[in-house]
């Protein structure tokens, strides 16, 4: 019974770190509908930007948080303002742009501050496990799990409380009606992009004392995160929530039965068989047409 | 101008008689074999400079032209300069192997540098076996490979695990938990490790291999706390080893009570993943940066002041920097005119020299390595303290697993 317990709580774990990556996704690929490929390269700028605050600034990674998000975002906003957004209704040559973006931002990082592994510390005092139900558990994944829930929150609320969400839901049902509105189309899709990205940025950031730094780590991040929202459903936040937790238990659960390269397998071919029959993920948003 | 079909055929005729008379070395094989020409000896050097080995094979790559520079810089190889020709194979089994044939059939390399990974030993080891060239491998590998075109001067399972098994077995208790990543390499290692355990009555409770890459271990940390092995035995590779080192620790697990005891954690693991999760687990490996010979200072000092004070040395960057003088010793003794591949490694057989680690030799029957084995453990500064030192050199037994088999000058033997 304790292991069952200690497994369930592993899986909510691994669950919490793929809703933090996937996040920012959803927001990017499930409401703007752009395959965004340099999503992982966001993460792994966030990792590093944690890592420049640190080693230069001399700033934890906590104290830190807020900046990195702002920063990456910002990346982001350049990116959808000077790339996506001249690429409009053009979603094939979106999803090159996005990749050729993720290279350059993989060989940039690499040839400026080198391809070797990178320090990111662990908040000392977040350093210690806790018991959650009995089971000894390490303070900063619980700590994860608080932050991804609380960000999951965040988002929700911008979406569905705020007018800049409102505008954003306006636009996805149909742009130039809303445009017609005036609403400012171009400004919330640049506005959205820079949120996502600023979200994959504080992923990178969050993960990155638990695993490594380096510039290609983005690209395991990216297969995580598309998994999550392919299974959520796009177009449904609280699908992508479900999803990541679903995903967590599941190749957690595998994982500790079995092994992890199997468990990858089969959670990869899971996922495979139920797009066959479910294209539009597990949950959808009903939109009318 | 109009091109009739007779000028066309006339000038065409015209730079054939042109192109078989005046650039003869085009059409006969081989004319310009001269290896060292022009006080130059070019060799490649064949690291991955991008891709996701380039964390390691980029230090690799470093190490191996310090060693070069300090060569030419004390007046080369009998007055030649050594020339190296950088390549960057994008850690690709495919591209290395391109690269490789390019060094050695485009450039004539008269020896190439190169190699992190097994996988891409293996891709260029046909290059060199057809064109019969010398390959120069730095990395501690899993042994079971006998070619004539390789010199190997990294440690082979029995290297490694022949004094660490036993004194695991001694200081912790005999329960193992076997953990690697999934290829070639952590599964020979633990084939040996078995075998190892096996006669000294040890228990494996696990053996457990995730995919290259990998960075969430919360399972695999389950698994450990409820098998409660002694010793967790780890060849995981990469930046898998820093996920698993850091998870670990935040799972509050105590190195005390179950040491990682691994054979790939060097000292660029540990400064990835931070002192403090490192402190307290062990690796079994023939050199430190800490060891203690005025050889390793010297490539320290070297090494920190060629590509700066935060650099660490490994011990497969300092296989790189002494390979790199093995080479040099085996070509000084060759004429000028008789320095060829084959030659080169006939020359090296038995050669020996002090390494950073030690003294180490050529063994002329396998063109692997004599090595020093050491037990460490990480210290939270991220250096390691050297615990047992061996007593005497290790032979190296690439097919130590494998008592039929062994590895002789004539190839691979199979005894019955």
């Amino acid at each position: 019974m304790d292991q069952f317990i200690e497994q369930i709580v592993t899986g909510l774990s691994i669950g919490s770190i793929l809703l933090l990556v996937a996040l920012g996704l959803s927001i990017i690929y499930g409401s703007m509908g752009i395959i965004n490929l340099a999503h992982g390269e966001f993460v792994m700028l966030g990792a590093y930007a944690a890592w420049v605050f640190h080693t230069y600034l001399g700033l934890g990674l906590l104290a830190s948080l807020v900046p990195i998000f702002l920063v990456v975002a910002a990346f982001g906003w350049v990116i959808e303002r000077f790339v996506l957004s001249l690429l409009n209704n053009r979603p094939l040559d979106t999803i090159l742009a996005t990749w050729g973006v993720g290279i350059m931002l993989q060989q940039a990082v690499r040839l400026m501050v080198g391809s070797e592994l990178r320090y990111v510390q662990l908040p000392p005092a977040l350093s210690d496990s806790m018991d959650v139900f009995g089971i000894p558990v390490s303070s900063y994944r619980v700590f994860l799990f608080v932050v991804s829930i609380a960000l999951f929150g965040a988002t929700w609320l911008l979406m569905n409380r705020t007018t800049v969400g409102m505008k954003l839901r306006a636009i996805i049902q149909d742009r130039s009606v809303a445009a017609s509105f005036g609403i400012n189309a171009k400004r919330v899709y640049a506005l959205t992009f820079a949120y996502g990205a600023g979200l994959a940025g504080l992923a990178g950031a969050l993960v990155s004392p638990l695993k490594s730094v380096s510039p290609d780590m983005g690209t395991g991040y990216v297969v995580d995160a598309f998994m999550v929202v392919v299974l959520g459903g796009v177009q449904s936040l609280a699908g992508t929530v479900a999803s990541a937790f679903i995903l967590g238990e599941l190749s957690g659960g595998i994982a500790f039965l079995q092994n992890d390269t199997v468990a990858k397998a089969i959670v990869l071919l899971a996922i495979v068989v139920l797009i066959r029959f479910r294209p539009e993920g597990l949950f959808t948003a009903r939109v009318r047409a | 101008m109009s091109i009739s079909r007779r000028t066309l055929l006339r000038n065409t005729a015209a730079l054939g008689a042109f192109a078989g008379a005046g650039l003869p070395h085009i059409w006969i094989k081989n004319a310009d074999l001269a290896y060292a020409a022009g006080g130059e000896i070019k060799v490649g050097v064949l690291f991955s400079l991008t891709g996701t080995t380039a964390i390691i094979e980029e230090s690799l790559n470093k190490a191996t032209l310090l060693a070069i520079e300090e060569i030419n810089a004390a007046g080369g190889i009998k007055g030649s300069k050594i020339v190296p020709i950088v390549e960057d194979p994008a850690s690709d089994p495919a591209t290395f192997s391109e690269k490789a044939r390019k060094l050695v059939v485009g450039d004539k390399c008269v020896s190439v540098f190169g190699s992190y990974t097994s996988a891409s030993r293996k891709a260029v080891l046909p290059v060199f076996e057809r064109q019969n060239n010398l390959y120069w491998y730095p990395t501690l590998y899993e042994g079971r490979e006998c070619s004539k075109n390789v010199i190997y001067t990294g440690a082979v399972p029995n290297q490694q695990q022949d004094e660490f098994v036993p004194w695991l077995v001694k200081k912790f208790g005999k329960k193992f938990y076997l953990i690697g990543s999934n290829y070639i390499y952590p599964k020979e290692e633990n084939n040996y490790c078995k075998k190892l355990l096996e006669k000294l009555g040890g228990e494996v409770v696990a053996e457990e291999y995730v995919p290259l890459g990998h960075s969430e271990f919360s399972s695999v940390i389950n698994k450990i706390r409820s098998t409660q092995p002694n010793v967790i035995f780890s060849t995981v590779v990469g930046d898998s080893v820093v996920a698993l080192h850091r998870q670990y620790k935040a799972a509050g697990l105590d190195p005390e009570k179950m040491p990682m005891a691994s054979l790939t954690t060097s000292e660029n693991e540990v400064a990835a993943m931070g002192g403090e999760a490192a402190a307290g687990h062990f690796t079994s490996a023939p050199y430190f940066m800490v060891h203690k010979s005025p050889e390793n200072e010297k490539f320290v000092e070297a090494y920190k002041k060629r590509w700066g004070a935060d650099k660490v040395t490994h011990f497969v960057s300092e296989a790189c920097y002494f390979q790199t003088y093995l080479f040099k010793q085996a070509v000084e003794k060759l004429a000028t005119s008789d320095i060829t591949p084959p030659n080169i490694r006939d020359a090296v057989k038995g050669q020996s020299m002090i390494a950073p680690q030690g003294k180490v030799q050529i063994e002329p029957e396998n063109l692997h390595t004599w090595l020093w084995p050491k037990i460490a453990q990480a210290k939270s500064n991220g250096q390691f303290e050297i615990l047992v030192e061996a007593k005497e050199w290790l032979k190296p037994v690439p097919y130590a697993a494998y008592p039929g088999q062994s590895c002789t000058e004539k190839g691979l033997v199979e005894k019955s």
